[in-house]
């Protein structure tokens, strides 16, 4: 198996701030990379290097065998980005953002525009292909973003985000787009803060904060390591929450997490020999159940263990905005 | 860990220039496409020239010439200089916006010359400086004023002010590098152009002005083109300004084009 993307020791200051602590990151050829973090934690610094838009103060990056500082003209030959925010002309139609990225990649006036065509049908777009982009929604400036980084038909291609500010169905679109692409054998990097997301599509989790590599592995590896199980009690009667609460807690020797919106218990479980004595207690009690479920911890438990906070948890607000901010500072 | 060998095309290890030049064109077209598309600009473009016009003309024409149509004779050849230099900071602001907005990171992740992009923003602009020149030339005509020489000469000065206007952009261009937003573009480009504008031969002859602003009116390369257009457009000495115009131009491009460049290359 070989790598499009080996990034060592990357280490980026912006003025007295360390985005980037020394991040190594492996891409196996054809394969989902899932880079999370909470907000600020140095995701999109690392892909703006391994974009060559930003050099690194430390360490070295290469895409496809190409450094990505000494061979920075090869590398744009084989990757697409698509950032956060959309990095497409606000004052020209959909149509002819692409058809002016393909012409730039030495495409032809009418291989660009079949391109062009091709792509705004595939994302749903060819309706809105003549409109300006400053007229589009959200979503819709996304998936023109998306479609603008695969006018080369990139070898790998960085999604910093891509779902984020997405209603269900665009971020369920995306998604199948990711996968159609995987399959045709791009690479994909995929920066998150959702690990459902992660959970989807990523063959190989790194798990970044405070611009240091946390935790790497595929999902079911991170999810292992994170200490296993947890059990989930749901009382048919929602008044007797507490009393499942104290039985669940009393069994298992730690304080369960008790949500009253979906009532539901929830705990971490070592040894599921425990459970049988759980159920004979709650029959006991009289609580009837709706609900009894052991599974695997999620994605969001894991990085709850591995970081002592939410995933969603923004110190720093906007990850992107905060970087920019700081490069600007820093110039 | 093996690094890839991958099976398909190896990327071309370098850019031909001729590519880049290619790059510029297509990058050309699209700052002639959004001209198109930003209609409100080109109103703006086309009112600001007249209002100068009208304003200038009747405002000060009594005052300074004894007359409006005097005045309007010997301002024209001026508020044709200050409208296209006050145009070029356009180009600063649309360059700011590209950054701003995202879509120079798009650019940057192209494997196009480097250069691309802000030369295309560049040539592109000289349609915006057209259109203005043709607007303060006919608006200026349906007011009264009278070319004085010949057709030939006329064609010359708007080229004189086109060839001029293609380097002050590069000034404007650093300026949208370094400032961080479009409004600081505005105020920033103001605060270099209105003294050179307004610090010059270009409304009123220098001869009342204190000795100190005499000696600034004397080197500043707005005098030499104002007084070359006068020269193009209505009679008067014209080798001399023009080509003192013509090496000014030169040198405003040999010095701040690679300047911009270097700023859009740092510019991260």
């Amino acid at each position: 198996m070989t790598n499009a993307i080996e990034a060592s020791g990357l280490v980026k200051h912006f003025g007295k701030t360390t985005a980037l602590a020394g991040v190594d990151l492996v891409a196996r050829q054809g394969t989902v990379l899932g880079v999370l973090g909470p907000n600020g934690a140095g995701k999109t610094t690392a892909v703006r290097i391994l974009a060559t838009l930003l050099s690194a103060d430390g360490g070295q990056a290469r895409v496809c065998g190409y450094d990505v500082v000494r061979q920075a003209h090869q590398v744009r030959q084989l990757i697409g980005l698509t950032g956060q925010y959309a990095s497409v002309d606000e004052g020209l139609s959909g149509v002819n953002n692409l058809i002016m990225i393909g012409r730039l990649l030495g495409q032809s006036r009418r291989q660009s525009r079949a391109r062009a065509n091709e792509l705004l049908e595939r994302f749903d777009l060819a309706e809105a292909a003549g409109r300006p982009v400053k007229t589009y929604s959200g979503g819709m400036r996304r998936r023109l973003d998306l479609a603008a980084s695969l006018v080369g038909q990139p070898r790998v291609l960085y999604l910093d985000e891509p779902t984020t500010g997405l209603d269900p169905r665009s971020r369920s679109d995306v998604w199948d787009i990711v996968r159609t692409l995987v399959g045709d054998g791009v690479t994909v990097l995929l920066t998150t803060q959702y690990l459902d997301e992660a959970d989807q599509l990523a063959h190989d989790i790194v798990v970044i904060d405070h611009g240091k590599v946390i935790a790497t592995g595929t999902p079911d590896e991170l999810k292992d390591k994170s200490g296993g199980q947890v059990l989930e009690v749901e009382p048919a009667d929602r008044n007797l929450l507490e009393v499942a609460a104290a039985v669940v807690a009393n069994r298992t020797g730690s304080v369960p997490d008790v949500d009253a919106g979906s009532g539901l218990v929830r705990v971490p479980v070592a040894d599921a020999a425990v459970l049988p004595a759980i159920i004979r207690e709650l029959d006991e009690a009289r609580v009837e159940l709706a609900e009894f479920t052991l599974r695997k911890a999620s994605l969001d438990e894991v990085f709850l263990a591995l970081t002592g906070r939410e995933p969603a948890d923004s110190e720093n607000g906007d990850d992107n905005g905060m970087t920019r901010e700081l490069e600007r500072s820093s110039r | 860990m093996t690094t890839a060998t991958l099976p398909f095309a190896e990327p071309a290890p370098r850019l031909n220039p001729l590519t880049g030049l290619r790059h510029t064109f297509t990058l050309t077209w699209r700052s002639v496409l959004k001209i198109k598309t930003n209609m409100e600009d080109v109103v703006g473009l086309s009112l600001q020239p007249i209002m100068f016009l009208l304003l200038f003309t009747y405002v000060f024409g009594g005052a300074i010439a004894g007359g409006t149509h005097a005045y309007l004779q010997y301002a024209l050849p001026g508020l044709l200089v200050m409208t296209v230099v006050f145009a070029t900071l356009g180009t600063g602001l649309m360059l700011n916006q590209d950054i701003t907005g995202g879509v120079f990171d798009r650019f940057r992740t192209l494997p196009i010359a480097r250069w691309a992009p802000l030369g295309g923003a560049v040539l592109g602009d000289m349609v915006r400086y057209m259109i203005s020149v043709a607007i303060t030339l006919g608006f200026g005509m349906i007011l009264g004023f009278r070319i004085g020489t010949n057709p030939v000469s006329a064609i010359a000065a708007c080229l004189l002010l086109l060839t001029f206007a293609l380097a002050m952009c590069w000034v404007s261009a650093l300026i949208g590098m370094l400032v961080k937003t479009p409004m600081g573009v505005q105020m920033f480009g103001f605060l270099a152009f209105f003294p050179l504008v307004f610090g010059s031969n270009l409304l009123v002859p220098a001869g009342t002005m204190p000795g100190w602003l005499q000696a600034f009116v004397k080197i500043n390369p707005m005098t030499d083109l104002t007084t070359a257009e006068r020269g193009l457009l209505t009679g008067g000495p014209v080798a001399t300004p023009a080509l003192h115009s013509l090496l000014w131009a030169l040198g405003i491009f040999l010095v701040f084009a690679p300047l911009a460049v270097r700023a859009y290359r740092r510019r991260t």
